[in-house]
């Protein structure tokens, strides 16, 4: 196999790679600066050139892979899941009412979006497909009002986990962001200390504007921790990585597809491998194409 | 209108002689900085590239007057070149010049506003243009989606294929494009599920529902938000469906919105429309110099 001189011009092919799976310009040239400072001018292969890097992005991963575990001491543990249009809230929400259903935890659903056209029916479906009851209100009910009456409900009914459905909302529409301020007002007359975990969904496929949603989500609604959708695609997410860089939420949980099944604990080796995946390979010198190294895992 | 740019570029121009022809080193300056407002406002990286060198031959050797000052010279010439990438001045129209019915095919990721723009486009076909316009959903994926446009039909008061359950996508459009026919109307908006662009069997699939119904218009609907990987959906569902148009949503928002551009690049189609909101009137026509000047961060 082909070892080459990491140099300045490999070093500028990796930027433009990490640059490519959306880990934005800064952050993309930091890693490839620290990355600089320890193997500068040794001889390498594609296959070590993976390795190293990805452990260098795990690094800065491994500090926000923290799983999403509801407290068995609350009856029940409120999480509220919020972010912008179309991300995958409503998707992820069916999957964690499986997840956490077959874990033996009593899991309810709450339809809070009461403004999308068939947002309510949407989140139904899934709770007729992963068993679980969905509380929902009369078209158009205020979200705040179902949501207190869903936590006395699920308090009542001694469920382990409240799972609150909101609209998809932009982060830059002030009076969205205080209707979801207010849900969480409305439920702590009942409950001081709901919601315990407000989870924001993030869809890979986002670019820089990740970072503005999730400042702005954190500062208005306190956000506990992020969950990344949409990753079975060809998005590769580095947004992630510029995320823990700023703001080290934690990232619970990634989504891998539409069905009920496909929710993993997110990891931050898993994560960082996908990331750099087999489509790192640095041009040879002479610019033609090379042999992949010997076991190779593309 | 350009200060913005032209302050950070006018920077990069300090110290330097204020007239005279722009020299390959104050351009390669400057073109760094635009490089890097482009990859921070999301345009995919090769866009970039292929942007900043056009620009870059067209900077170097402009003659610079006493009136501007070079920093304000470079970006005229960049906002200019980013505009006519984006379309030049004039809104393209939908293409309806086809036997009617005239089929218009939705096509996208999973939540990219597809179901939206589709009672978008309908109510604007049926008030403005006076059209007689069929909705029909072919999304026999997401839960309740078949519903959600039928909902969004009875609010843009435009009628909808009826739900047939059991049907495949195929034969719902099939079943569109013979009521269309039967009860004369003028247009049949075909929305579809949102897929993956290496989703090899629901890639296919469309392809079949193009090859059935023949298109006037392929729409592709993109999230403002949309990252790095704009370019690898926009070459995907091109050589699957051959795109006619883009459609940008969620302009609403406050992402710099750089994936118009690399649609643009990609597919080569107009950007036609722009989504502005979650109510059915918010759709607008696409205007290059306003995009432009929010990708460049003015
Ligand atoms: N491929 C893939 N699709 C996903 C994933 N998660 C969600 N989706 C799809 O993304 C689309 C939007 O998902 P929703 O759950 O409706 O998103 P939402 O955030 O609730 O949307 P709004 O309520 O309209 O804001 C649907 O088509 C889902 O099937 C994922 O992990 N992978
Ligand atoms: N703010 C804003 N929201 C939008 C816009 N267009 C669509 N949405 C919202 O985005 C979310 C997803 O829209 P849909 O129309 O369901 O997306 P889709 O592409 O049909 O989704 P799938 O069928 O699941 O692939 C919904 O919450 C819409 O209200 C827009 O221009 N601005
Ligand atoms: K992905
Ligand atoms: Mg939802
Ligand atoms: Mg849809």
């Amino acid at each position: 196999f082909t070892r080459r001189k990491l140099d300045d011009a490999a070093l500028e092919e990796l930027e433009d790679l990490l640059i490519a799976a959306d880990l934005g310009p800064n952050v993309a040239a930091r890693v490839i600066e620290s990355f600089r400072s320890s193997r500068f001018g040794t001889e390498v292969t594609d296959e070590e050139i993976r390795t190293a890097l990805a452990t260098e992005i795990a690094r800065v991963l491994e500090p926000v892979a923290v799983p999403f575990v509801p407290d068995p001491n609350l009856k029940p543990h409120v999480a509220l899941v919020v972010g912008v249009n179309g991300n995958g809230k409503t998707t992820t929400i069916g999957k964690m009412a499986r997840f956490y259903g077959e874990q033996g935890l009593k899991v309810m659903m709450v339809a809070g979006d009461t403004f999308r056209a068939a947002a309510v029916e949407q989140l139904q479906v899934w709770g007729q497909r992963v068993g679980a009851p969905v509380i929902a209100g009369p078209p158009n009910a205020d979200a705040a009002g179902l949501a207190f009456d869903a936590l006395k409900r699920a308090r009542a009914e001694g469920a382990d986990l409240l799972l609150i459905d909101t609209a998809g909302r932009l982060h830059n529409k002030g009076a969205l962001m205080e209707e979801l301020a207010k849900i969480i007002r409305v439920m702590r007359k009942f409950d001081e200390t709901a919601p315990h975990s407000v989870l924001l969904v993030l869809d890979a496929t986002t670019g820089q504007n990740a970072i503005e949603q999730v400042r702005v989500f954190k500062e208005l609604v306190n956000v506990t921790g992020l969950i990344v959708t949409k990753l079975d695609g060809s998005a590769r997410g580095g947004i992630v990585v510029a995320l823990a860089d700023t703001f080290g939420l934690p990232v619970h949980a990634v989504g891998v597809g539409e069905q009920a099944e496909d929710l993993r604990p997110f990891s931050a080796e898993a994560f960082a491998n996908g990331l750099v995946g087999p489509s790192i390979r640095l041009s040879s010198p002479e610019g033609g194409e090379k042999t992949e190294g010997e076991g190779d895992p593309a | 209108m350009f200060e913005a740019l032209s302050g950070k570029l006018s920077g990069v121009f300090d110290g330097l002689a204020k007239r005279g022809a722009l020299s390959e080193a104050d351009v390669a300056e400057a073109m760094r900085e635009v490089r890097l407002a482009m990859l921070d406002a999301d345009v995919a990286l090769s866009v970039v590239k292929d942007f900043v060198n056009k620009v870059r031959e067209r900077a170097v050797g402009h003659e610079v007057l006493d009136s501007i000052s070079p920093g304000q010279a470079v970006a005229k010439i960049v906002n200019d070149a980013l505009i006519d990438a984006l379309g030049g001045a004039g809104a393209v129209p939908l293409n309806l010049n086809a036997v009617p019915p005239v089929p218009i095919l939705m096509v996208g990721l999973q939540g990219s506003g597809k179901t939206t723009t589709s009672g978008k486009i309908a109510l604007r076909l049926a008030t403005r243009e006076r059209k007689k316009v069929l909705l029909a959903s072919l999304d026999t994926q997401r839960p309740a989606a078949q519903l959600q446009l039928q909902q969004l039909a009875e609010r843009a008061g435009v009628p909808s294929l009826p739900i047939v359950p059991g049907q495949t996508p195929v034969e719902i459009a099939r079943r569109a494009m013979d009521t269309g026919r039967r009860e004369g109307f003028d247009v049949v908006i075909l929305d579809t599920a949102g897929r993956l662009s290496i989703d090899e069997a629901l890639m296919n699939e469309v392809r079949e529902i193009r090859a059935e119904t023949s298109p006037a218009e392929t729409l592709l609907v993109v999230d403002a938000m949309t990252g790095q990987d704009a370019v690898n959906t926009a070459r995907a569902f091109n050589e699957a469906v051959g795109v006619t148009g883009v459609v940008m949503t969620r302009m609403d928002g406050d992402a710099r919105g750089g994936a118009a551009l690399s649609m643009r690049a990609v597919t080569g189609a107009p950007i036609k429309l722009t989504g502005s909101g979650e109510k059915l009137d918010a759709l607008e026509e696409f205007h290059p110099e306003r995009v432009a000047g929010r990708i460049l961060g003015l």
